[in-house]
């Protein structure tokens, strides 16, 4: 038969079954539809309903079929027989791990429960772990936002009440100009894919400043190449010249920010630089009519931008805008002043400037609907400034990321493009006061009790910090301390070198989920490794236990005392909660779950469950009834429905209430979760028109978000262009207070904590000879791969199974380096070796790689020569967890206000190897062998022939 | 030497240069639909160890054209872009390479290719793919078994690629119907052909990237003015502006 009379079956079954879920291969929370045939998984692809990836798929999620079968899955619970770190297992049954886990666990809790640090990865489930830590009443708890992007979310937080990532996004529809700063390409990987496809078919233009053009930044209108770590010098410029034009939002500063507010000037003095507050502690603005102080959140204020007045009780105030326009006016932040430092000519800043304000001002948009601001006055349009703006770890992985994210936010407000049509907007429950109510628990912790609060929490002043008497840190973390005082998110990068060190005590059991600290969500790979496996002069680990839970065989396996394997995505119930991680957007709040889609076929649990599980073991409160049972004894799903965190509120927000009638607050629904799958596993509420935009000022937005219990009052949330929280701390290193910093510490705080956006060079390049180290060094994560855990997958290893280091071509020619060379990478840390590949498109004195690529010989169960671990190599390894030592400390190497780990601080000189030592990437470390359980990796995969 | 017909109907892509973003979702959902379609499977040897190679019917090259000051990093995907005169299919001994008269499909009967590779070395595109384990040759079906499936609701009818794209920079539909939305779209865009000078007339078109970044510059001025002699005189401007609440 020849070719052209083939018979084709055009029309052949797709599945047997297709069931909805939530996708994990990334954090993006995308909706997907497994099509099942065979009993096997056929196909999954993006639900077209899903208001995340609106029916798109990404490489990563398109690959979890992969990830789903990977021969790199743990099979059964494991005990360490041979050395940490040997890989030496026994197999051990569930009842026998778990009674492990109980009797460490419980002799914690009985004694010292902060003995007792519990860190979780990129967990989608912080809600519950969070809250299992403040039940067990340890405050040694964070996931991994302190390494990840916390100078994002503390920074809008603290000055927004919003942020970038997911709570924020563009105005794909309406926005005439779109500026991208840094890496994004993981954060929020589908929508902003989707955003950046609208937006350039309307003929809106997009900046992408990175200093490097590749992803995004690929097909930007405009390519910025920036400095790292200069963003905000860059920023600040762009300010300088709106000022100096008078380009800016008056209208919008005075409702809507804290520009009016007056500052307190009286230097030396307690209240210096505090804002001027009336008895009832409203704060006050200059009144025009008046012209005197009056209540600046008085809907009849006439308030005064700038000028200097003084106060009844003869005390000088200036309005905080008034301060702001001082200092950026400065000729220290013209963009000829900045340009040699950020890379970018004066005259592309300048022009950058004239783009912004003209996009956001004679290009106005103007919306004929009608809305009631938060005085209950209708207004009959809605008016925007169609610039939108995106941020993510480019921006924080600086140790001056916060107040770069400030500064952005900053420039976001001066010209009125904070939730207004075509620009940046916020994504419901946000935004939320500034910052969120909760201050961090902790100061009290006591056997057998609960602490009285979450762990995590946005502290207002000194006397909210977790501190010794002596001004040291309670958490083994630090954060919440005068080294990280606004740290949101912990410092899961600093748990490990600490409490190896015992700096500030130390723990007991290291029990980790989800997170690869001994490779690459570790500064310092092979110290840190060192650190898990060191032991004492008696001969005891200095990390005396370490239980891990992962699903896969990663890395950190090999260093767990007991191992509890986790499921796949596809394995488990799972929610993406309000109290979490939501997947709401602009256009209204929404959540999500996981249901189990195939049935486990390994002896494993989900991580969720084995929580609950041992919590009701440990008989924590809220884990047990009054009598002592499981109070949710079918695990996370039992949880999910029946879990109240405050009456009427729970995991999940749809199909509350009895009958499934209610949204926000409701009864416990026990049939809720029948209703999320009947509808695709997601709930999603769409705001009214009239509430859509000013979400801050909008009346009928804040009383829906009050119904829904984003906030407490339907108060207006007043975006904090100068920030007295900061001032707090400062004033506090100054010398005033009840709480102040010891002595050490006292320079630092009074420099970092300034109350508007400042600018300094990233830690690392201060603290180094910079002529001895002139590169700097940045990672990113390519967009068909995600963390470590997408590195075993068998397709998208064929995609990138090893990393070069990218160098610009000039720069390399000055290096006498060619394409393909091998060079050693050195920082003031260590070195690594790696190949090099040369482009144009990287600033030159910037070198980068992928992330995550590298792997360690024979993890995930590949082959101990496969390309991961024999040409991939981790940035991480130069980069030290602490700052070279001065004054005879070493700070950790991060944000001083947030804890941020400072990533992209990295500097380092390139230096060709030698022909000898050219193939091979170094460190090299020792191959780990799978569990025995693990099947022996295929030598042929034929997925899918029995599908057809 | 296999004879075909050109028929009218030319079902094809349309792959947008200006929205690409090389994240290589169609690639991987081209391989997860067709490891268990018409030509399943997609097979990968040596999946976990050094050596790792696969079929793939959709590739995504990425490289930079260095033009000075407008230097652009370039994805690049890329299929077989059924040729309206494919030389697979001239030079296929057997027959087994043929390309469709009813939608202009070129397709490869596993049945009848012998595995002997003509075909691939005659493509100037390198697009076809080589199974070694079932020895036969096997490409970019259009996704045959999507595109005509009754099984599956009318809108997800198009290839797995033009189904996930999250840039929406892939499209598909009849590039022999002028008044088709791909055709209007190639038209309005200035879409061209894969290395026309060939001459195979590839029917997947590629849109060129759009005017880039002198859209808005040529609108605006090329830096904003003071709009006071001095620091003193704005602050004066700002003490003086009337605002509310």
């Amino acid at each position: 038969m020849a070719g052209a009379d083939e018979v084709i079956d055009t029309s052949p079954k797709v599945h047997d079954e297709v069931k909805t879920t939530t996708c994990y291969m990334c954090a993006c929370r995308c909706g997907i539809k497994v099509h099942l045939k065979n009993g096997q998984i056929r196909y999954i692809e993006g639900n077209r309903a899903h208001p995340v990836n609106r029916g798109v798929l990404c490489a990563k999620g398109s690959a979890g079929i992969m990830q789903h079968y990977s021969p790199a899955r743990l099979t059964k619970p494991l005990k360490r027989v041979g050395e940490r770190g040997a890989g030496e297992f026994q197999e051990i049954e569930w009842d026998e791990a778990l009674a492990l886990a109980t009797e460490w666990l419980g002799g914690i809790r009985a004694t010292d429960p902060k003995k007792l640090a519990f860190f979780t990865g990129r967990d989608q489930s912080q809600a519950l772990t969070g809250w299992w830590a403040s039940q067990f009443g340890t405050p040694n708890y964070a996931a991994h936002g302190g390494f990840c992007s916390v100078n994002m979310a503390a920074a809008g937080l603290y000055t927004i009440g919003g942020s970038f990532w997911e709570f924020g996004e563009a105005d794909w529809e309406r926005a005439k100009y779109f500026l991208m700063f840094g890496v994004a390409e993981d954060h929020d990987s589908n929508p902003i894919k989707i955003g950046l496809s609208k937006l350039k078919a309307r003929g809106a233009k997009f900046v992408s400043v990175n200093p490097v053009r590749t992803g995004y930044s690929a097909v930007a209108d405009e390519w910025v190449a920036i400095k790292p770590g200069t963003d905000g010098l860059f920023v600040f410029a762009l300010i300088h010249e709106l000022l100096k034009a008078d380009r800016i939002d008056h209208d919008y500063l005075a409702r809507y920010t804290n520009a009016p507010w007056l500052v307190i000037a009286n230097p030396g003095k307690a209240d210096d630089g505090l804002i001027a507050r009336d008895e009832a502690g409203n704060p006050l603005a200059w009144d025009a009519t008046t012209n005197a102080p009056a209540n600046a959140l008085s809907a009849d204020t006439k308030p005064r931008l700038a000028g200097d007045y003084t106060l009844p009780d003869g005390r000088k105030a200036r309005p905080a805008f008034h301060l702001m326009a001082e200092r950026y006016l400065d000729p220290q932040y013209a963009p000829e002043a900045v340009a040699a430092r950020c890379g970018v000519p004066a005259a592309t800043i300048r022009r950058l400037a004239a783009e912004i304000a003209h996009a956001a001002f004679e290009q106005q948009i103007v919306l004929d609907q009608p809305w009631t601001d938060w005085a209950g006055r209708r207004h009959e349009t809605m008016v925007g400034r169609p610039v939108s703006m995106h941020a993510m770890r480019g921006i924080s992985a600086h140790s001056n990321g916060f107040h770069t994210c400030r500064a952005l936010h900053v420039l976001q407000m001066l010209i009125g493009a904070i939730d207004t049509p075509g620009s940046f907007r916020f994504e419901a429950p946000f935004p939320r006061p500034c910052p969120p109510p909760g201050k961090p628990a902790g100061k009290n912790v006591s056997p057998n009790t609960a602490l009285g609060g979450m762990p995590l929490g946005f502290p207002l002043g000194p006397e909210d910090l977790l501190l010794e008497a002596d001004g040291s840190a309670r958490r083994i973390d630090k954060a919440f301390s005068w080294e990280a005082p606004l740290a949101a998110h912990g410092l899961m990068h600093m748990v490990i070198a600490n409490a190896w060190k015992g700096d500030p005590y130390r723990i007991d059991t290291l029990f980790l989920y989800m997170a690869n600290m001994a490779w690459n969500s570790s500064m310092n790979t092979a110290g840190t490794m060192a650190m898990l496996a060191d032991k004492d002069a008696s001969g005891a680990y200095k990390i005396p236990r370490i239980i891990y839970s992962d699903a896969y065989f990663s890395e950190t396996v090999a260093y767990a005392d007991l191992v509890l394997p986790d499921t796949t995505y596809l394995e488990r119930w799972d929610c993406i909660s309000l109290l979490d991680r939501p997947i709401g957007n602009a256009e209204g709040p929404g959540d999500a779950i996981r249901q189990p889609v195939v049935k486990p076929d390994r002896d494993v649990r989900p991580f969720q469950d084995v929580l609950i599980d041992l919590g009701a073991r440990l008989k924590l409160p809220g884990f047990v009834t009054p009598s002592g049972a499981a109070r949710y004894p079918g695990g996370y799903k039992d949880y999910i429905v029946n879990h109240e965190r405050r009456p009427g509120f729970g995991p999940l927000a749809g199909w509350r209430g009895i009958d499934g009638d209610k949204i926000g607050r409701g009864e416990p629904n026990l049939d809720q979760l029948d209703r999320y799958i009947e509808n695709g596993c997601f709930w999603k509420h769409e705001l009214p028109h009239d509430q859509l935009y000013y979400k801050h000022a909008n009346k009928g937005y804040l009383e829906t978000a009050v119904k829904l219990g984003f906030l407490d009052k339907a108060e207006p949330i007043i975006l904090q262009l100068y920030s007295e929280t900061l001032q707090r701390f400062r004033l506090a290193a100054r010398g005033h207070g009840p709480v102040q910093p010891p002595d050490r510490h006292r320079a630092r705080i009074d420099a970092y904590f300034d109350p508007l956006p400042i600018w300094y060079e990233p830690f690392e390049s201060s603290a180094v000879d910079t002529g001895a180290f002139p590169l700097r060094a940045i990672t990113q994560r390519p967009m068909p791969m995600y963390h470590s855990w997408g590195s075993q997958n068998a397709w998208l290893r064929q995609i990138m199974s090893n990393n070069r280091l990218y160098v610009n071509k000039d720069t390399a020619a000055r290096h006498d380096v060619a394409d393909g060379d091998w060079v050693w990478l050195t920082s003031h840390h260590s070195r690594v070796k790696c190949q090099v590949r040369l482009m144009d498109g990287v600033e030159a004195d910037t070198v980068w790689t992928w992330n995550a690529i590298g792997k360690r010989p024979g993890a995930w169960n590949l082959a101990p020569d496969a390309a991961e671990a024999t040409r991939g190599f981790l940035l991480n390894h130069v980069i030290s967890e602490l700052l070279p030592e001065r004054d005879g400390y070493r700070y950790a190497n991060v944000d001083p206000v947030t804890g941020q780990a400072a990533w992209f601080d990295l500097r380092v000189r390139m230096e060709k190897c030698d022909i000898a030592e050219a193939g091979v990437t170094a460190p090299s470390f020792a191959a780990l062998t799978p569990p025995a359980g693990l099947p022996a990796r295929p030598s042929i995969l034929r997925y899918g022939a029995d599908l057809k | 030497m296999t004879s075909y017909t050109v028929g009218e109907k030319k079902l094809g892509l349309v792959i947008d240069l200006d929205t690409c973003v090389g994240c290589h979702a169609c690639a991987v959902n081209c391989k997860e639909w067709n490891t268990g379609g018409h030509s399943a499977p997609l097979p990968d040897r040596d999946p976990y160890g050094a050596d790792v190679t696969g079929v793939w019917f959709n590739r995504i090259h990425t490289f930079e054209v260095d033009d000075g000051e407008c230097g652009r990093t370039v994805h690049f995907p890329k299929s077989c872009l059924h040729c309206e005169q494919p030389a697979c299919v001239e030079v296929c001994p057997t027959g087994a390479s043929y390309k469709r008269t009813e939608d202009g499909i070129v397709l490869v009967n596993a049945d009848t290719c012998i595995g002997c590779k003509l075909c691939s070395w005659a493509c100037p595109y390198g697009a076809r793919e080589f199974d070694d384990d079932a020895g036969v040759m096997k490409k970019c079906t259009l996704c045959i078994d999507r595109i005509y499936n009754e099984n599956l609701e009318e809108v997800d009818r198009v290839p797995a690629c033009v189904a996930t794209c999250p840039a929406s920079a892939r499209h598909f539909g009849d590039l022999g119907d002028p008044g088709s939305a791909v055709s209007r779209l190639v038209a309005e865009r200035g879409g061209h052909d894969l290395m026309p000078e060939l001459g195979y007339k590839p029917v997947n078109k590629y849109l060129p990237p759009r005017a880039g970044r002198a859209r808005q510059a040529a609108e605006t001025p090329e830096r904003l003015e003071a709009v006071a002699a001095d620091t003193g005189s704005l602050f004066l401007r700002w003490i003086d502006r009337a605002l509310s609440r």
